[in-house]
């Protein structure tokens, strides 16, 4: 028997010293064979600033089969966009808005927002028109008066760079098409010798040169007056491809990274000297199997922190509250096995069959009231999104630990440790 | 330690007047609705480079801007929060030109836009999450307690749990109410949070005291209900007192010493869990034994 507790503690050790290897700030990633994980806390939006985005879709022109198709591609294409903003650790993914399908899109850390905005939320339609005499004129803006649309556009594009021009020194962008656009090209070209073709984006002309020979390269160069961060810019654009639908912004929050540190910081303070005055309270009440519950709430602490590391989960204010909480409440468990081992002790059961008695008893309470408190854990987790979710997901895991640390390991060590002698002095 | 009998009455008083001053609050004063219920834009600014700005100066400013209705709070000496309806990019940019060609430059604190469709989209999520909620606990604890002998039943219990909920929630939202008015208080989507939270505690602490209730109801069939309830109350009050204690040196820990963002959050939550631990104790079970009683004394009646 007491070989099965020593074998307990063991693992009890090598699990805290796992969980200590994964807490420290600057502790080992894990490698095995091909695969690598960077263990580091993932910050949420409100501890490292940036903005919350929600884009709602315009949806009317796309039939019913096609629209999920569509809000795939918007993502796939804000994707592209905001990583060549060089966001890391972005959030995109799609949400219902009642019966509207919309696009939330999380940039942490980014400190230009409009620009960024700017950029993200352009349609980016590439087109390409040529002149004609036709006065056919439906549908079309004053600009595009006397040109009409080819079937060549920004899906044929292959890539498109930002460079600079050997000989003029200035920079423009590098146009590859792929097989069908080369083809579509060579032809316009042929079409349209010494005149000029329109490239338009999102229906305003880029620039309309005259086409001085066929191109049936596939290549081409849009110049203008663009300074190289323009250039690069609309090249990102190109190569991130079109927007399906237009998009538009229904919900926007800016957070200052400020306001995020300060407040951390200060929540962790707090979240100590609450653990120091329940560890204070426990001790006093309890006495030795109230230090015993302390040092469990301590690994408690340790495995919680491991876990969000791990998984990982994105930590943010409210999540660390909601990880706070979840130390008030890990104590109960201990608190209910407690008061039920003084009642068997007082009806004059032994020591071991007192803890026992304890557990057994007091299980069905922890499990029934841990239980209702993830059922609103769930509940808020699926209707809710971010930075509620984020509270919902480390409530929920700290009470599960909570659960395990305070009946494995919190026996485990009474078992070893608590006796008839030590139990007697001690507790009244 | 006599906890029903004749003392019921007095914890249904005690509830009373927990719940009344709110009850007021809210048909005098209402809910103070946040940016995520109403809809509209929010522009936290901050003039550095001024000794200080006054609400005036930035209504004055933005007296002619055409924007609609724009109401203006001091947040600091040099800081403001502007709150308006819905803004788009370009209104945005025009309200901060203005301010910064009269005032000066300002630095954005924060910015928050909330449409009309995310904001209807949130309460009705809100109220269906708090109604899904309560079905959801008063299903667990009827089934949880479905081994409860005769006479009790395990409807009871569950219905008698969600009861205590409502007051629980109740007193919340009518503190809030005041905490609204007098502190400024807004209901937002922590508010929501804090309140689910507080019902999944709330239950967490009665099913403490109705645990007991149902262990001496098997082993003491023979004593009179409401004897059984008064001693597992004399018998839990210890736990349950102690079990919430910890959470509440946590919270108050939290709200004195905390992050300002969260502040509102964590005191809703303090004030919470302390009041759904006196209505487990105090309301959960009389009302079971008021039940007990009522259908006694119906069954006698029709006997």
């Amino acid at each position: 028997m007491r070989k099965n507790l020593w074998i307990s503690f063991g693992i009890i050790v090598i699990l805290v010293v796992l969980a200590i290897l994964v807490d420290l700030p600057k502790g080992p990633n894990i490698k095995i064979g091909k695969y690598f994980k960077e263990i580091k806390v993932h910050e949420g939006l409100d501890l490292r600033g940036g903005t919350h985005l929600v884009y709602e879709l315009d949806l009317s022109k796309i039939d019913e089969k096609d629209q999920d198709n569509a809000v795939q591609s918007v993502i796939n294409v804000l994707d592209r966009r905001v990583n060549g903003l060089g966001v890391s650790e972005p959030v995109i993914q799609s949400a219902k808005i009642g019966n509207k399908k919309t696009v939330i899109v999380e940039l942490p850390g980014i400190t230009n927002i409009d620009e960024a905005i700017q950029e993200i939320g352009k349609t980016a339609q590439l087109t390409f028109w040529e002149q004609t005499t036709s006065l056919d004129s439906q549908n079309l803006s004053s600009q595009m008066m006397g040109w009409q649309p080819t079937s060549l556009n920004g899906s044929h594009l292959k890539k498109a760079t930002a460079q600079i021009n050997q000989q003029s020194g200035e920079p423009e962008i590098g146009l590859q098409f792929n097989s069908d656009g080369t083809k579509l090209f060579a032809e316009i070209t042929a079409r349209n010798l010494n005149k000029p073709v329109a490239i338009v984006l999102d229906n305003e002309i880029l620039t309309a040169p005259n086409v001085k020979s066929v191109i049936d390269t596939g290549e081409a160069v849009i110049s203008g007056q663009f300074t190289l961060q323009e250039a690069k810019k609309l090249a990102i654009e190109l190569n991130a491809g079109a927007l399906p639908v237009p998009i538009s912004i229904i919900e926007q929050r800016n957070i200052g990274p400020t306001l995020g540190l300060e407040s951390v910081k200060s929540s962790l303070v707090a979240g100590l000297i609450g653990l120091l005055l329940i560890a204070i309270f426990m001790i006093i009440y309890y006495r030795l199997p109230g230090f015993i519950a302390v040092l469990a709430l301590f690994i408690y602490t340790l495995f919680a922190l491991a876990l969000f590391k791990l998984i990982p989960v994105t930590l943010t204010l409210a999540g660390i509250a909601g990880f706070i909480l979840s130390i008030g409440m890990a104590v109960d468990a201990n608190i209910l096995i407690f008061e039920r081992m003084k009642e068997e002790r007082r009806l004059g059961k032994t020591i071991s069959a007192s803890i026992d008695e304890g557990f057994k008893r007091a299980w069905s309470s922890i499990r029934d009231s841990n239980i209702s408190s993830l059922i609103t854990c769930t509940i808020l987790y699926y209707t809710t999104s971010g930075i509620i979710k984020g509270f919902a997901l480390t409530l929920a895991i700290g009470i599960l630990v909570s659960m395990f640390t305070a009946i494995y390991v919190s026996k485990t060590f009474l078992r070893l440790i608590l006796n008839e002698n030590n139990y007697i002095k001690i507790n009244k | 330690m006599q906890f029903m009998g004749s003392k019921k009455k007095w914890w249904f008083i005690i509830s009373g007047i927990i719940i009344i001053p709110g009850i007021i609050s809210l048909s005098l004063w209402g809910l103070p609705l946040g940016l995520d219920f109403k809809g509209g834009t929010l522009l936290e600014l901050s003039f550095d480079q001024k000794n200080s700005v006054t609400t005036t100066e930035v209504k004055n400013a933005l007296k002619d801007i055409n924007l609609g209705d724009i109401v203006v709070q001091s947040t600091g000496e040099k800081q403001v929060l502007i709150r308006t309806s819905p803004l788009d990019k370009e209104s945005q940019q025009k309200l901060k030109a203005k301010l910064n060609e009269t005032i000066g430059e300002s630095r954005e604190i924060r910015l928050e836009t909330v449409g009309p469709t995310v904001s209807k989209n949130l309460t009705s999520k809100a109220i269906l999450a708090v109604i899904i909620a309560s079905i959801a606990i008063i299903l667990y604890i009827a089934y949880a307690f479905r081994k409860v002998p005769r006479p009790a039943n395990s409807w009871r219990f569950g219905i008698c749990a969600v009861f205590a909920l409502a007051h629980d929630i109740l007193a919340v939202i009518g503190i809030y109410s005041i905490f609204g008015h007098f502190f400024g208080y807004e209901v937002d989507a922590l508010f929501i949070t804090a309140l689910l939270t507080v019902m999944g505690f709330s239950v967490h602490d009665t099913i403490v005291v109705f645990d007991r209730v149902r262990e001496n109801l098997q082993k003491f069939s023979s004593k009179n209900f409401e004897t059984i309830v008064n001693e597992s109350i004399i018998q839990t009050i210890a736990r349950s007192l102690n079990t919430s204690l910890t959470v509440i040196i946590v919270l108050a820990a939290l709200s004195l010493l905390g992050g300002a963002s969260i502040r509102h959050f964590v005191v809703t939550l303090l004030v919470g869990v302390t009041i759904g631990t006196y209505s487990s104790i105090f309301n959960a079970s009389p009302l079971l034994v008021v039940w007990q009683n009522f259908s006694n004394k119906k069954r006698s009646q029709t006997i």
